[in-house]
This record gives structure tokens, sequence and C-alpha cells, in this order.
């Protein structure tokens, strides 16, 4: 991801291998009935439900966040006042996966 | 300016969705969610490429802006509504955008895109045609946009306000936390900027807060000096324009300036004050 983006892209910005080495990545998907949501929102929030960052999911459901290590909440917003949240872990060169089920 | 002078609801713009003399723009970095689905009759504007200049890193120039309207068929009378993704950062920026080209007949759609999705209102992927206009824009407005001698100099006299996430601004990460971290410039950030993260003026549904709210979040909390000029910066710009509309647009606060060089350039620059850690 070059210098002069900032925006998320559905689903979350994918990388390679090597450089996820380097990453403390929390990802997931959500889905209803075991099929992928595709309308809504994953947010990834601090102490105190703090904002940290935000995606729209992708067409797979996906998301994927690119956090410090440490402890964070995911919450998901979908359509119909969909609201949910998990608890979850981060850290360095380890992939957090998450799932969600509306 | 104040909220009823640059900010609408959904309700409003479905009502005028296909009034003549309004056009419905939706503006993304990443132009596919426009694709696959957008607010009918909206036309769209994509951040990087329509409004970056595309080897300096700049705007497109005066005439540069003035043909991308032209051929988006958009006239200098009509009332442009703008509306995107990521809890409307770009659509912020495409407004202070065309205020600095002189376009004073805009309006920001409260929610963007993430609020019309999460109500369910009907997006559509028919893609409207207009007819080619002759636009014709004003020189930039300097009194919208910061430049980094102008921010160095701002240091310790005017408000600066960094509204990144608290780990950009101490320095912990680099870009947002949906962005990888493996950037160039140095963390943290200028010093005696006051860290508001923008996320902090919207509602989880993306719209802006109530301005009772807002005061309170920037004086009160913050300690910005309401009587002081303003400088707003991020990392590339786009989320200190939406902090530039909720101070200036929404709040009404006369001398805001966004510096859309930001971090991304501060960061990178020899030689000047760079503070790490919490805010002070």
């Amino acid at each position: 991801m070059s210098d002069d983006s900032c925006g998320a892209p559905a689903g979350g910005v994918t990388i390679t291998k090597d450089k996820a080495g380097k990453e403390a990545i929390v990802e997931g998907r959500v889905l209803r009935g075991g099929e992928p949501v595709a309308t809504g929102y994953a947010r990834l929030l601090g102490t105190g439900d703090e904002f940290v960052a935000e995606v729209p999911l992708g067409d797979d459901g996906g998301f994927r966040f690119f956090a410090a290590p440490g402890d964070w909440t995911l919450r998901v917003l979908a359509p119909g006042g969909v609201r949910l949240e998990q608890a979850v872990s981060a850290d360095i060169g380890h992939v957090t996966t998450v799932e969600f089920a509306v | 300016m104040s909220r009823s002078d640059a900010l609408v609801d959904a309700d409003w713009v479905e009502s005028r969705i296909d009034t003549p003399g309004t056009v419905i723009v939706e503006v993304d970095e990443d132009t596919s969610a426009y694709d696959k689905g957008h607010i009918p009759s909206a036309i769209k504007i994509d951040w990087k490429k329509d409004l970056q200049d595309p080897v300096r890193r700049d705007f497109v120039d005066r005439v540069g802006f003035e043909a991308l309207l032209s051929e988006r068929g958009i006239s200098n009378d009509d009332t442009v509504v703008l509306y995107g993704g990521n809890n409307n950062w770009f659509a912020a920026y495409a407004y202070w955008y065309f205020k600095l080209y002189g376009h004073q007949n805009v309006l920001l759609l409260d929610g963007g895109r993430k609020k019309w999705e999460l109500d369910s209102r009907e997006l559509t992927r028919d893609v409207p045609s207009r007819a080619r206009t002759s636009y014709t824009a004003s020189e930039q407005d300097a009194t919208l946009r910061a430049l980094r001698d102008e921010v160095i100099a701002a240091i310790g006299k005017r408000n600066l306000v960094d509204v990144r996430s608290p780990d950009e601004f101490s320095g912990r990460l680099l870009a947002p936390a949906h962005l990888p971290q493996e950037q160039s410039q140095r963390g943290g950030h200028i010093p005696t900027a006051k860290n508001v993260p923008w996320s902090k003026a919207a509602n989880e549904d993306g719209t802006f807060k109530a301005d009772q709210e807002l005061t309170a979040l920037y004086k009160d909390e913050a300690g910005v000096d309401f009587g002081k000029d303003t400088i707003a910066y991020c990392r590339i710009g786009e989320r200190s324009a939406h902090t530039w509309f909720v101070l200036h647009e929404i709040l009404g606060l006369p001398n805001v300036k966004n510096y859309d060089g930001s971090w991304t350039e501060y960061g990178s620059l020899v030689g000047v004050p760079i503070e790490i850690g919490e805010g002070k």
C-alpha cells in the first residue's frame, strides 16, 4: 500500500506472505446461515470502546486489520440493526481469525 | 456556515434524486463500491484518478478541475451533494476541494454511503448520462489550505489538530490499522498538536455528532482555543478534511485550514521538530 492511500477497500487490504510476518493481523468473515454478509462494516476498537479502524465487508463477508500487538474489540454493523462484538488479541507475525454469525 | 448550510440527511437526498439542478456525487478512493451500487442518479468521482495530479504530489490545477466538472456534466449553478464510503472522508475532502475552487453550492450527505446502506435504502447499478457543461472554476482559495512552511510556523502559535488515531499520534502506528504499517516516514506528531481523532466527531453510523457535543469535544475536552486560527492534519489530508468540515462548516469557526500534505509529508521532512508519545 503506497503512502498516497488511506482508505479501506472492501474486505481490507491484501498483502504478500513475507510482509504478513511483520504485521499483527486480525481478520475474519461475517456469515448469515453460512452465506457471506457482503453489506456491512467491521470496526476495530481499543480500550474503552475507542475507535481505531473500520473496513466495509468484502463480497465474501471478509475483513482484515493490521493492528498493534494487544487486546482489541471487533464490532460488526450490518443492515437490520445487526451489531455484534468479539474480543480479540493481536500479535506481530500472527494472524488472529474471527468469525461472526449473524 | 452552519450545519444546515452544509449538511443534508438521507430523506432530503432521497426526495431530490431526480431534481434538475441537483447533482449527487459519490466520491471514493476505491470506486468499485460505486460500480456495485450507488444512490440513484449519482455520478462518481475517483479521489485519486480525478482529483490528484498524476505526476506531482498535488491537486489537479484549476483548468483540470474545470475539465473534470465539465466532462461530468456539473455546471456552476448546480447544487452538488457529495457522499462516500469511509465515513465520508473522501466526500468531505471533495467538499473542501470544491470550496477551494470556488463552488459554493455544495452539500454533504450526513452519514454518507454507510448510513444509506445500514438503512437499507435503494442502491442502483444504473449509470446516469449527463450532458457536458462548460464549468468555470476560481483560483484556489488560499484561506482553506495550509502548506508545510505555514504549518511549521504555526507550532505553538495556532491550534494544530491531529485527527489521526491515538496510536498514530503517539508514533506506535504509521498508518490507520486497516493498512499495513511498513512506511518510510517517522512516527509521531507535530509539537503542540492536540489529538482529536476524526472518529470522535462521528456517530457509529457515520453521521456527525450534535453541535453541542462537537463543541465540548474540541473546546472543553481537547483544549482547542476557538479564538485562534486552526490547522487540521492527518496522514494524507482526507480524515482532516472531515475535521475541517466539522470546525469550519458545522461549527462555523472562521479560520480553519486543512494541511493536505499531512503526516506523509511532515513525517518525511528533514530537520523539523517531532514529538512522540501521548499528547501534552
